[in-house]
């Protein structure tokens, strides 16, 4: 269909392409320069998530799996970080070595915990998964005795930052006269890795595999009738889905510095899924939004507190209130009205076009 | 041999309920072999056994050289066996062609790394699926919906779509469930034109029909169940003669 682009067409693509490009290399030090320091950090966070949401739409979205405890392999990935990159082991490795190893670590997790959900559909899958998260994170927090491994609720603390040689990305540097920052620095790197989950995803997506995953999302028996193994390919969303969330979760503990089972709740699960529901289920781009609007939008609402006190005197909504209002608001108000998702996938645009035609 | 698949001494119960008792049949190279009989009597639970969705108590499956029981559905269709559905089962918000590129899945083996690299041969096998796939859409009349999704196709479409899907796995023997079910005269008279071809070009097709009348004229075999037993079987002729034929059908009054 699209594999053979008109040159005329090419052209703009190209275009847009380094616009994108230049617009996405700028975008650290507009938001620097017009909303602050601590926007840059929010926004080094919002590339995380989408990592993450893109790793749970490969389960959720394309293999249609509803899993409930997908901040697991985000806990696992950043744990396997702490232990080898912190004081508290007293180890050390670079990064280029722990975050593949945490990323596989989580992979195989995934695997592990997908094999006794195989037989599973829909809530039930959710249940089960659901615990998994929860296992997983009551481990975390009790794994301090008799072998002090995890430190328990206190987490580990003093996470090296990413280090390439004496290059951290923890200290500002100097390029052409311009000071980069951490934050910065580390937006490049998220930026970096968050384009290669998207590539990775928008070529699955397009593939034979992809293709025999939305098909077992679509009817299983059917797809088992022709010719899916329906096991093996379950399992490979599984392991894919979780290789991301592990990859995000080794780049969380190295951009904090600290973490905590705390951290990893099923909130956090939910609050994903909530990214790849409200954004659009197996489309990119829908999935990518959703990330960026949900990590965002409550810091706007942050702001709120202060209109109120300019406007009235006194803070009526509580802010933090206000957010899971409008969270509630803006899941129902998508499920009644764009069933589909914010930006639903091309595929529903077509038949639009279809319908039209 | 001639035979293609054998079954000898199949048995399946539910329960307490003797879905298929004892039932042997053998379904010739080239031949439209149709499987009958009334509501409940055992044909699509036989048709479910053949591929995997069931385990069989008792008996075995041979495709060719192949057993098939015991084997899973997917293992089943690589073996050469594919299948429709009664009540059509398409992959809804799929594309058309999607739908039989699914049905190449068993014949090609591009995995992940090769999907993510789009290394040559993983280029190669999607230009030839994608090739077949149009071929197939082409041929079954349904090249105009290539890029519609599959539950907006019209009713005739789908069960043809859902034909093409099969074929694209390129089957040595392909079932058909009630493939007329819901048809309209037209559409009938197609389906049997497209069967026929499909019998010409050297495939073998076993099928269920509830149109007596659409089994008569198409079948060169039949195999009549009822109770889920096997109560006759031979050429249209002698088994629409069969007494317990006409008995199972019409009921015994009216021998």
């Amino acid at each position: 269909m699209s594999s053979v682009p008109s040159l005329n067409k090419a052209q703009p693509r190209w275009l847009v392409f380094g616009l994108l490009a230049l617009g996405l290399a700028l975008l650290p030090f507009l938001v620097d320069a017009g909303l602050g320091r601590s926007w840059v950090r929010l926004l080094d966070l919002a590339l995380l998530y989408v990592m993450l949401a893109l790793g749970l739409n490969i389960v959720v979205g394309y293999a249609g799996l509803l899993d409930l405890g997908y901040v697991a392999f985000y806990a696992l990935g950043a744990y396997v970080y702490a232990w080898l990159a912190s004081p508290h082991f007293g180890l050390h490795l670079p990064f280029w070595v722990i975050l593949p190893l945490g990323a596989m670590l989580a992979g195989m997790f995934g695997v592990l915990l997908g094999t006794p959900t195989l037989r599973l559909r829909g809530d039930y899958l959710a249940i089960v998964t659901l615990g998994f998260g929860e296992i997983i994170r009551i481990f975390l927090n009790n794994l301090n005795a008799p072998v002090n491994i995890t430190n328990g609720p206190q987490g580990i603390n003093l996470i090296d930052p990413v280090r390439l040689g004496s290059f951290s990305l923890s200290q500002p540097h100097e390029v052409f006269g311009y000071t980069f920052t951490g934050v910065h620095l580390t937006y490049y790197l998220f930026l970096l890795l968050t384009l290669a989950v998207i590539f990775i995803s928008m070529r699955l997506e397009n593939s034979r595999i992809g293709r025999a995953w939305v098909a077992i999302r679509e009817d299983e028996i059917a797809a088992a009738a022709t010719g899916i193994n329906t096991r093996n390919l379950k399992l490979l969303a599984f392991a894919m889905g979780a290789t991301f969330g592990g990859l995000a979760g080794g780049l969380f503990a190295s951009f904090q510095g600290f973490i905590s089972p705390e951290s990893f709740n099923l909130m956090e699960s939910i609050m994903i899924l909530c990214m790849i529901v409200l954004g659009g289920m197996g489309h990119i781009p829908g999935v990518i939004f959703g990330a960026l609007l949900l990590t965002l939008l409550p810091e706007v609402l942050r702001y709120t507190g202060d209109w109120q006190r300019n406007l009235f005197g006194q803070i009526y909504v509580d802010p933090a209130d206000l957010r899971m209002l409008l969270f509630g608001l803006a899941l129902v108000a998508v499920m009644l009205y764009r069933p589909a998702g914010m930006i639903p996938s091309a595929r529903r645009r077509q038949e639009f076009a279809d319908a039209k035609g | 041999m001639r035979a293609l698949l054998t079954v000898s001494g199949v048995s399946k119960a539910f329960g307490g309920l003797q879905a298929l008792s004892d039932i042997s049949l053998q379904v010739h190279r080239g031949e439209i072999f149709g499987l009958i009989g009334p509501n409940g009597a055992g044909k699509t639970t036989l048709f479910n056994a053949f591929t995997g969705l069931y385990t069989i108590d008792r008996g075995e499956i041979h495709l060719n050289d192949t057993r098939l029981d015991g084997r899973k559905p997917h293992q089943v269709l690589q073996a050469g066996l594919a299948r429709t559905f009664q009540n059509i089962r398409l992959f809804a918000e799929m594309t058309a062609l999607e739908n039989v590129l699914v049905g190449r899945h068993a014949r090609t083996a591009s995995g992940v790394v090769g999907a993510v690299l789009r290394l040559p041969a993983t280029r190669r096998e999607e230009a030839d699926s994608r090739e077949r796939a149009h071929a197939l859409l082409h041929r079954m009349g349904l090249a105009k919906h290539a890029h519609r999704l599959a539950k907006n196709l019209p009713y005739g479409d789908q069960r043809r779509l859902e034909i093409a899907r099969a074929l694209a796995t390129e089957p040595s023997l392909l079932a058909l469930d009630e493939p007329a079910a819901g048809m309209n005269k037209a559409e009938r008279t197609a389906l049997r034109e497209l069967l026929l071809q499909l019998q010409a070009d050297g495939l073998t097709l076993l099928l269920i029909e509830h149109d007596v009348k659409l089994v008569m004229g198409l079948c060169t075999r039949l195999a009549v169940l009822d109770y889920g037993v096997k109560i006759a079987e031979g050429t249209p002729d002698v088994v629409s003669r069969d007494p317990r034929v006409i008995a199972a059908y019409l009921g015994d009054e009216a021998l």
